[in-house]
């Protein structure tokens, strides 16, 4: 069973034992268009929190990702290479960008829950 | 920071309008890609072929294919007299688009910069064949020092972009000769600046840390206090702003980066705001580009060539890069190679020369007069644009008055399932090309609208009659004007972003290009 | 003033419909002390005819290229532009309007876009070009950072036959980078060893061919030796008429091929505005800097094109952009483009032609005379010949009898111990009597 955290520049961690999948929210994904270019990291990169892990470029934006969390990228999301609208489709499903190693749990304690990332998403407007 | 404001990029589907065998719809006309039409063996030059001769080519012949058509010259002339029909132009109607400045293009600067003494000499032919030449560029930099006060110019910068990287690099090699290049790595960008500064500082290896804007649009010298530190080198500010203002607490701000040790660098690009009404130099500037493409009418071009020539101050004139013009005891002497503290080269001759003659003859014909009215019509127009939409459209700073443009926001459209984009393209089957939008980013939806000095009162009217009657359509609900659009322009929105995920960026031949898929 | 459309009456009914007294309420933002109350101490705007008659006596005061015996080159080239070019880029749509920023009514700046950056890449045998950068000097420094963007390295080697405008102008943007671009020696005779300076952490080769001095240099083992060592090749020309002779860059191995395209369509205007050029491999786009162009279709599906990618730009990516660029040389590349299209394969190749065979003509003449060595073993229309005295002073003596004989290597890099180097460039527009006046004014000034 996964836990679901958000970050205030909207990316999302799925987090399920010490792994965490991250990726970006369905609002950021509305927030940007059609998302037509995605820059992911290597496997096995050691990412501090906080630290520009990827970038997603929609035609006219672009936004950093941010490791939401510390740890080893274990794995990519290979399949936005060829289809980068996937993102789109299912932000936080098949649309996931990459799997981290946790190595600092703890600090999963500063991010949001869902009702909180709502919350905050009504503070935006 | 990174722009992360996106708005929709797919086309949609519409509706195919009325059919023609050609697909042309009367004056507008279908063309097909020279490649489609052209023929190998076709050429549009009578070459007269040499008498047989040893080439000296070093086995280096052209064993490559080269596969590209030529056009007899009636084709050619179609061809091309077609695809000028496919674009909006100054000469056709309203151009807008703010930041961008596009006033009337005179055609006595086409005609001049074609004169052969200036059109058809060599960079590098002997400098004792060019005096006018060297007259002209002189000419040009006493016009250009005197209208900003400042001690001295490059004219070597191709573009808006080159001038600020020409003034920053003479910045980077002021902060060197101090000593202090390990130091002072942090230059301070506002957040509504133009793309180009953050990204001209960086190129040249500074970091940049972002000014926010106070709520009327300015800069608070009291922000620049608070970021100012023995780490910076330079703040780079746009003035007028790019949200049409001027700042008003320049002199101030100036004060205090020259106080902490650092340089101030102005983007000029709305430098055809106050031509005449005040000198950048009196305001404590120490570097800025004037892109003459704007202020002074080069022709745009269709996205250049620009110019973009640097003032300095007596501080950083010693910087500047070669080659430079120089009065000498007997003349004008031509510096072309580095000497003292001069940073070195920064592309190959001696700038646009084409663009130089083009802004002098501009300059001559306005005069000290002419070029105080041009930046006095530009702002009253703008006002008058202002003032005659407020009541419709949004206005995020108030009731203030503008400089040479004016910025809209899109809170009025709220609601109204119209936005900014859907508004542009609706102007454009009103006959307008749309203003600048979504820019400055500090701004939700931007409309940067900068009419210039170039529009009639009558011109003026109808424009703000159609945004008018355009904004009361919009707040009516009436989307299908808006979401569609454009419906009657040469084609329909583009999907850009099929563009950008596939890029199809030259010709292919059918049969290539189907067995790539 | 002619080109302001107000009345003032006009002005006085605009300024009360704003609400304000005067024009100068508008500028009160600009500090009380610092306004100027008076004119710029600047002449009087001046009619059309006056204008005319002030830039006409400066014009005439230099020595048009076409009106005598003419051999300069170096990086710019005389050649003939068809009538038609010159037509066409004037039209209003062209020459008025700005960056295609709305493709529905761009579509004619766009289209000769993409037609330019398939010239461009098939000239350069490479996949993708741009839409044009500045100049060449300009895309040769850009292409040298593109380089250290895609290999992660930051040593460029730079070949002793690359123009010197172009080096410094690659040394002046690098060292204010923080990055490091190593120059080979003038290199008169394409003799350099530049295989033994590229090692494990070079970035790119820049070579340039034909070179300065007019060398042609065959690029595949440089290619091969860099690619070896995890570098970069990049290629660089500045006559871009070469190209309809001489086996591409592309074809032998290039990564990155950048240069002038000034020689098609646009004439020499004393060193600017040109056209640069930069084409390389599709899998690299995302790191050219500069504008692109692509094809799309629009909602009806009918193909329209729209410029893409510009994630990678300055309006978007601020510091992170690929370059500060903005622009592209739009007028001169459409000026490049037509020529091209009248040209063709077939014209560019005849063209190519006969300034291979002009200048060979005239190396060969000039062989003849004494004083005068003729230094190349290849060539295209450009070679370099070594005098008996310094080139400059000969070139200066040259043209007090109105012949414009070239341009002294020293001119460029006063500091190779070339003096007695001389570039000589003859193209299309040179005539037989063109050379044998070279040749006649040689020998009057040459010691025996």
């Amino acid at each position: 069973m996964s836990t679901l955290y958000y970050t205030k520049d909207h990316e999302y961690i799925s987090v399920d034992g010490d792994i965490g999948t991250i990726g970006i929210t369905d609002h950021a994904q509305q927030a940007l268009g059609d998302v037509v270019f995605i820059e992911l990291p290597k496997a096995g990169t050691k990412l501090a929190r906080g630290k520009e892990a990827a970038v997603v470029e929609s035609v006219k934006a672009a936004s950093d990702v941010y490791a939401a969390a510390s740890g080893e990228v274990l794995e990519v999301n290979k399949a936005l290479e060829a289809a980068p609208g996937t993102v789109n489709e299912d932000a936080q499903g098949r649309g996931w960008f990459f799997r981290l190693k946790l190595s600092n749990k703890a600090e999963l304690g500063d991010l949001m829950d869902a009702a909180a990332y709502e919350a905050f998403l009504k503070t935006l407007d | 920071m990174l722009n992360n404001q996106g708005r929709p990029t797919h086309a949609g589907t519409a509706q195919p309008s009325a059919r023609t065998f050609t697909g042309n719809r009367a004056l507008m006309m279908e063309e097909a890609l020279i490649f489609e039409t052209g023929r190998l063996d076709v050429t549009g030059v009578d070459i007269e072929p040499p008498a047989a001769f040893t080439p000296s080519l070093g086995g280096l012949e052209r064993r490559a294919p080269l596969d590209l058509p030529g056009l007899s010259e009636p084709e050619t002339m179609r061809h091309y007299v077609r695809l000028s029909q496919k674009n909006f132009s100054i000469d056709a109607g309203l151009y807008p688009l703010g930041s961008c400045t596009m006033k009337h293009n005179p055609r006595l600067n086409e005609k001049m910069a074609r004169l052969p003494g200036f059109a058809d000499i060599h960079p590098l032919q002997p400098v004792s064949t060019v005096p006018g030449a060297l007259a002209l560029l002189a000419q040009l930099g006493h016009w250009l020092t005197t209208m900003t006060g400042m001690a001295a110019v490059s004219l070597v910068p191709k573009a808006g972009a080159h001038g600020e990287l020409c003034g920053m690099m003479a910045i980077k090699a002021a902060i060197a000769a101090r000593g202090e290049a390990a130091t002072r790595r942090v230059v301070l960008v506002p957040d509504s600046a133009h793309g180009t500064n953050p990204a001209t500082a960086a190129l040249i290896g500074f970091e940049v840390r972002a000014v926010p804007a106070r709520a009327d649009g300015t800069v608070d010298p009291a922000s620049v206090a608070a970021l100012m530190g023995p780490d910076v080198a330079a703040i780079m500010l746009t003035n007028p702003n790019t949200c049409g203002i001027f700042e008003r607490d320049i002199v101030a701000i100036a004060a205090i980066i020259h106080e902490g040790g650092g340089y101030f660098y102005c983007d000029g690009a709305n430098f055809n705001a106050i031509v005449g009404k005040t000198r950048t130099g009196d305001l404590g500037v120490d570097a800025m580009h004037i892109n003459l493409h704007k202020t002074f009418s080069t022709p745009h071009g269709g996205g250049g060539p620009g110019s973009g020539p640097v003032v300095l101050s007596e501080r950083l004139a010693a910087f500047a890069p070669v080659p430079f013009v120089r009065k000498s005891a007997t003349g004008l002497d031509l510096v072309e190679h580095a000497e003292g503290q001069s940073f070195g080269r920064m592309s190959a001759f001696h700038g646009q020369m084409g663009m130089f003659v083009r802004a002098l003859s501009y300059m001559l014909s306005h005069g000290a007069d002419g070029l105080r009215e041009a930046s006095e019509d530009a702002v009253l127009n703008a006002n008058y644009v202002r003032v005659c939409l407020n009541d419709v459209m949004s206005s995020p700073f108030g009731e203030r008055p503008c400089m040479h443009e004016v910025l809209f926001d899109d809170e009025w459209l709220k609601g109204s399932g119209v936005t900014t984009l859907d508004f542009a393209k609706a102007m454009i089957d009103e006959g307008y090309h749309p203003m600048t939008m979504y820019f400055p980013l500090v701004v939700h939806g931007a409309m940067l609208i900068e009419p210039t000095e170039s529009e009639s009162l009558a011109a003026l009217d109808l424009f703000i009659m159609t945004l008018r009657d355009l904004a009361f359509s919009a707040k009516r609900g009436e989307t299908g004007r808006f979401t569609d659009a454009p419906h009657l322009a040469q084609r329909r929105r583009l999907d850009e972003t099929r563009a950008a995920r596939t890029p199809k960026l030259r010709w292919t031949p059918p049969e290539v290009a189907k067995a790539a898929e | 003033m002619r080109y302001h459309p107000h009345t003032k009456s006009e002005r006085e009914a605009m300024l009360a419909r704003i609400g304000v007294a005067s024009i100068d309420a508008l500028f009160a933002d600009i500090p009380a002390d610092k306004r100027l109350e008076g004119l710029l101490d600047l002449p009087h705007g001046l009619s059309e005819m006056a204008v005319e008659r002030q830039l006409g006596a400066l014009a005439a005061r230099n020595v048009v290229a076409g009106s005598v015996p003419f051999f300069c080159g170096a990086g710019a080239y005389r050649h003939y532009v068809p009538a038609s070019v010159d037509h066409l880029i004037q039209r209003s749509e062209f020459l008025t309007s700005y960056t295609p920023y709305q493709p529905e009514i761009a579509q004619g700046t766009l289209q000769y876009l993409f037609e330019f950056q398939t010239q461009v890449a098939a000239l350069t045998g490479m996949e993708v070009a741009n839409a044009s950068m500045y100049d060449g000097s300009t895309a040769a420094a850009e292409a040298v950072l593109m380089a250290h963007r895609l290999t992660r390295r930051s040593k460029a080697v730079l070949s002793g036959g690359l123009h010197p405008h172009y080096a410094e102008a690659i040394r002046t943007l690098t060292a204010m980078a923080g990055e490091e671009a190593s120059l080979m020696p003038a290199d008169l005779r394409a003799e350099e060893d530049i295989l033994a300076e590229i090692d494990n952490d070079t970035s790119c080769v820049v070579v340039q061919s034909p070179d300065v001095f007019g060398n042609l240099r065959d690029l595949r083992p440089i290619a091969a030796r860099a690619h070896e060592k995890g570098a970069l090749l990049i290629a660089v020309f500045t006559e871009v008429m070469a190209l309809g002779l001489i086996e591409p860059p592309g074809a032998m191995g290039a990564d990155i091929v950048v240069g002038e395209g000034q020689s098609l369509g646009n004439g020499l205007n004393f060193g600017g505005p040109y056209v640069g050029l930069m084409a390389t491999r599709q899998n690299f786009i995302r790191q050219m800097p500069g504008r692109l162009c692509g094809e799309t279709v629009d909602a009806e599906g009918r193909r329209g094109f729209v410029l893409t990618l510009s994630t990678r730009e300055q309006h978007i990516r601020r510091d992170k952009a690929t370059s500060n660029i903005c622009t592209n040389s739009g007028l001169c590349a459409l000026a490049f483009t037509i020529h091209m299209s009248l040209l063709g394969a077939k014209g560019l190749r005849q063209l190519a032609l006969v300034n291979h065979a002009r200048a060979s003509a005239l190396a060969e003449q000039l062989r003849k005379v004494a004083g005068v060595e003729v230094i190349n073993k290849s060539f295209f229309n450009e070679f370099a010949v070594r005098l008996k005295g310094s080139a400059s002073e000969i070139v200066e003596t040259l043209a007090e009898s109105r012949v414009l004989a070239g341009v002294p290597y020293a001119r460029l890099a006063p500091q190779a111990g070339l003096d007695d180097i001389l570039l000589v460039a003859v193209t299309e527009t040179t005539t037989d009597a063109d050379a044998e006046a070279l040749i006649a004014a040689l020998q009057g000034a040459l010691p025996c």
